[in-house]
């Protein structure tokens, strides 16, 4: 076992874990948020991806034990409140960004890092390059890359996390 | 996974005497090939050594006429570096090409030297370029460095420390990439010297990275696309599994050698 200090959402928790405890098995087992995913559990598919220390990464492919001292945000961590949802998670309900909505929580957290890094300058090629590691089953990567360019367009949507 | 002790030393130092320690460990820095792994059971160390945040692998830097990258430097930090790309600007585009933007937050390009997966990218421009692979023990050469699929010529517990490239070639990179997997059905590095050309294969070869030394005289001579119309490397040396055929690699490397001889200065990437 293991003691791990991490900052998730804002709020630092402390945790002793099995040393082979993987970052997104720590968010869902653990804490209870189980809005980060497991879609493929092979670093494919990015249903589990969380933004750490200001960089996206697919929680299935990290121990946390490794992260110790690091602040992670996941889905759950972006909204302003119980009634008020993040820019981006509203231009994904605008524009239909979802449908089984299984691969949502990450392809929001790739685009709120997308957003943050190109700001309204993001273009639909460089949405569509920068979704490589996101996977929709239900292929609705149309609707995805529209809400995302919308959510770009909005000030409030960069450096909101 | 099995059940393992993670542990993270505070320097290189101690990493070493920590491998020393272990009955059965392995090194672990962004553990983006090595983390699937062991979650598949293909691995089973009892010790996970972390190497990502040792001082020692930090930092890209100018030597001189060398390019020496980290070995715990993230693809996205040397795509973005602009020492990589003023001086290297294939190597920063190759970078930028590897798996996609969340592994390349977390990816190492000592981890992938260390690894030499027959189709990982960094092989073919270590390769390419002649680059030197510095450890915590000596100085190796990449010619002597690459010795077949994963296996190089580390010792047991040596750690790679950083990369250090010769800045004095043009250089171009054109991969042709499995659409599924997204890693290299064929990709070439291109150098060209004031006084001759190397060029490295990764993705295509059974042995894993190697130099098309035929490619290599044919541009020396006239360096152009065209100067490599008439070869081709040896299709018994080919991969040949349900991704393509060693035939159809066998053509694949003569199109992509092309394509990476007509792009210099750059990365090439497709589909």
């Amino acid at each position: 076992m293991i003691e791990v200090t991490l900052k998730v959402n804002g709020e630092e928790v402390t945790r002793s874990v099995d040393d082979r405890t993987l970052l997104v098995t720590f968010l869902r087992d653990e804490l209870g948020l189980t809005g980060t995913h497991v879609g493929c559990d092979t670093t494919q598919c990015g249903a589990c991806v969380t933004i750490v220390d200001g960089h996206t990464l697919k929680s299935c492919t990290a121990l946390v034990a490794s992260l110790d001292g690091a602040e992670v945000t996941t889905i759950e961590g972006l909204a302003p409140g119980e009634d008020t949802l993040h820019p981006v998670q509203a231009a994904f309900r605008t524009h239909h960004g979802l449908q089984c909505g299984f691969c949502t929580p990450g392809m929001i957290m790739t685009a709120v890092d997308m957003i943050r890094r190109h700001g309204s300058d993001l273009d639909e090629t460089t949405v569509r390059h920068e979704l490589e590691g996101n996977l929709c089953r239900c292929t609705g990567y149309h609707n995805i890359v529209k809400a995302i360019l919308a959510a770009a367009r909005e000030p409030a949507a960069a450096g909101t996390f | 996974m099995y059940e393992l002790r993670y542990r993270r030393p505070a320097d290189l130092a101690e990493a070493a005497s920590l491998f020393e320690a272990a009955e059965d460990p392995a090194y672990i820095s962004g553990g983006h090939t090595l983390l699937p792994t062991l979650k598949g059971r293909l691995a089973a160390p009892d010790a996970l050594i972390d190497l990502r945040r040792l001082p020692e692998l930090k930092g890209i830097r100018r030597e001189g006429d060398r390019l020496v990258v980290g070995a715990g430097e993230v693809h996205r930090d040397v795509a973005a570096s602009p020492d990589v790309r003023e001086a290297l600007p294939a190597l920063a585009g190759l970078a930028g090409s590897i798996g996609d933007v969340h592994v390349r937050n977390h990816g190492t390009i000592g981890g992938s030297v260390a690894n030499n997966d027959p189709a990982a990218d960094y092989p073919a421009a270590v390769l390419g370029l002649g680059a030197v692979v510095r450890t915590n023990r000596r100085e190796i050469a990449a010619d002597d460095y690459f010795q077949g699929l994963f296996t190089t010529a580390l010792e047991e517990g040596e750690i790679v420390v950083a990369l250090s490239f010769p800045t004095g070639a043009e250089c171009g990179y054109a991969k042709f990439r499995n659409p599924a997997s997204r890693y290299a059905m064929a990709a070439v590095f291109v150098a060209r010297f004031a006084d001759a050309v190397r060029v490295a294969v990764t993705g295509a070869g059974n042995d894993g990275v190697f130099r098309w030394t035929a490619a290599e005289k044919a541009l020396a001579t006239s360096f152009s696309p065209e100067a490599l119309a008439d070869l081709s490397v040896a299709e018994a040396d080919m991969i040949d599994d349900l991704h393509g055929s060693a035939e159809y690699r066998r053509h694949l490397v003569s199109v992509i050698a092309e394509r990476a001889v007509a792009n210099m200065g750059r990365a090439v990437v497709t589909p």
